[in-house]
């Protein structure tokens, strides 16, 4: 199995961010300019594979183009760094879920080809 | 500047009508309110997200009206906002007197497909459109007590508006019982929470000072988002944990303010974004109609209801209307000059004479709107 698109994560897995030298912000997916400043002065970086849960729902239907299953979690985590990540969740009932839990980041698969990331509560 | 005329063909869907026979509609309508007539306006706008290749050449060449400048305009759901503020800043600078805009959309059936995403992002499961309103409406009833009967209550209250608009698709009168008996979308979204994309078209000409009647046209501000929301309208993957970066359409509102002359407290009537029953109420306090936090206090409080001291959505807005990107925000225009101008009928809010229209989508872009008597 793949990765659904190169350059997201790594196999252990850590989520693969960057880090601007200038304003200290992080950016995921990787930036080449920074998102917050503009500098160039951007490094590659590993994000950190814990953080809190902001905010969440569950995805009922497939959105087009989708290649897994369906219901899965979906949310937003927030990591250490001061960064707050978009991403899949593995939980899909959202009462089973509370703000500020505890969450690790996983991969998961979509089909039998591909995986892609998602925060697992810890 | 004077918006002297304005035209809509009805929101909802029409198997036999194409986009551009519902803009001849609309653009024919606003010409004769206005008294405009072939070669009376120097310029035209065309707002549409889906419209395709010269959209608004294809109407206007039906009206044998070509030979001025015809410029499509996309900004998503504020698309229609965007064609006004180009229009406004060619009249300002006296490049033209009279100018037509208008906003023309077919929406695609099912669950729209949209170009702004990657394809992993699509394979991964990232673009579900409603999923994103869902985390925005679970961060407001984390933030500003706003409950599952405060989203229903909007839609209760929209659509008890709609009721009296003969152009809205849906017309009938919903309880909170109903809106939460409706499937659930993504928690805490039902269905009927959720606005409906579909047809339609809206048109004004707008004029300078003298040269017509009609309501001014007070301010017409289009913004974008600053980069760091993680769940602003630009659909970013990541985000800041910042909560301080205003929203595009706070600052599109304070714009819009500080060109009308005039704040919060001075609106009679709004027209604002209800994608879904959360949008609205966080447009409360994006829009500066309430302090951060107290979406669910002025729902509460009956202002925003027909009867109230600034009624929003008297057109029932998207929740009752639907959603045709390129003619929703012109079509609040329309519904707000006629309140202005006192012809509303049974939607007519008392004495109103200031009036804001606001939409916000992909972009992120956000359009304010101000009228005024």
């Amino acid at each position: 199995m793949s990765a659904v698109h190169e350059g997201l994560f790594t196999d252990e897995p850590r989520l693969l961010g960057s880090r601007c030298a200038r304003c200290g912000g992080h950016h995921f997916p990787r930036h080449e300019t920074c998102a917050y400043c503009s500098s160039e002065e951007v490094e590659t970086v590993e994000l950190s594979s814990t953080g809190a849960l902001w905010a969440w729902t569950a995805v009922n239907a497939p959105p087009p183009g989708y290649r897994g299953e369906v219901p899965f979690g979906f949310g937003v985590v927030e990591l250490p760094e001061g960064v707050r990540v978009i991403s899949r969740l593995t939980e899909a009932d959202p009462s089973r879920l509370s703000a500020g839990q505890p969450m690790q980041l996983v991969l998961v698969a979509l089909d039998d080809d591909a995986v892609t990331y998602a925060f697992a509560p810890c | 500047m004077l918006i002297t005329g304005i035209g809509l063909h009805p929101f909802g869907r029409f198997e036999d009508r194409t986009a551009t026979d519902m803009g001849v509609v609309a653009v024919r309508a606003a010409l004769a309110e206005a008294g405009v007539a072939r070669g009376g306006f120097q310029a035209a706008f065309c707002g549409t997200a889906y419209g395709g290749v010269a959209a608004g050449h294809r109407v206007l060449g039906r009206l044998g009206m070509t030979g001025m400048p015809i410029v499509d305009v996309e900004a998503g759901c504020a698309s229609g906002s965007a064609a006004l503020m180009l229009a406004a800043a060619a009249v300002r600078a006296g490049q033209y007197d009279t100018v037509l805009v208008f906003g023309i959309e077919k929406m695609p059936k099912g669950i729209i497909r949209s170009s702004f995403f990657e394809p992993w992002q699509e394979e991964a499961g990232l673009t579900a459109t409603p999923a994103y309103f869902a985390l925005r409406a679970q961060r407001l009833m984390q933030t500003s007590g706003v409950t599952k009967s405060h989203l229903a209550q909007v839609v209760v209250k929209n659509r008890r508006h709609g009721v009296g608009n003969p152009n809205a698709m849906f017309r009938k009168d919903v309880s909170a019982a109903d809106v939460l008996a409706s499937r659930v979308i993504c928690e805490p979204l039902h269905l009927w929470m959720l606005c409906t994309p579909n047809e339609g078209a809206a048109a004004v000409v707008l004029q300078r000072d003298g040269a017509g009647t009609g309501p001014r046209l007070a301010a017409a501000v289009l913004r974008s988002h600053l980069p760091g929301g993680v769940l602003n309208e630009s659909t970013p993957m990541a985000g800041l944990t910042d909560d301080t970066i205003p929203s595009a359409t706070s600052l599109a509102a304070l714009a819009a303010f500080e060109e009308a002359g005039v704040g919060p407290d001075d609106l009679n009537v709004v027209e604002c974004q209800d994608t879904d029953a959360a949008r609205e109420l966080l447009s409360y306090e994006e829009l500066g109609l309430c302090p951060p936090g107290g979406a669910a206090a002025l729902l509460e409080s009956g202002a925003v209801d027909m009867g109230g001291t600034m009624p929003v959505n008297p057109s029932g807005g998207l929740l009752s209307k639907g959603e045709p990107l390129g003619a929703s925000a012109l079509a609040q225009v329309v519904e707000l000059v006629q309140q202005l101008r006192g012809t509303a009928g049974e939607r007519q809010v008392d004495a109103a004479a200031t009036a804001l229209a606001h939409t916000v989508g992909r972009g992120a872009n956000a359009g304010v709107v101000i009228l005024t008597r």
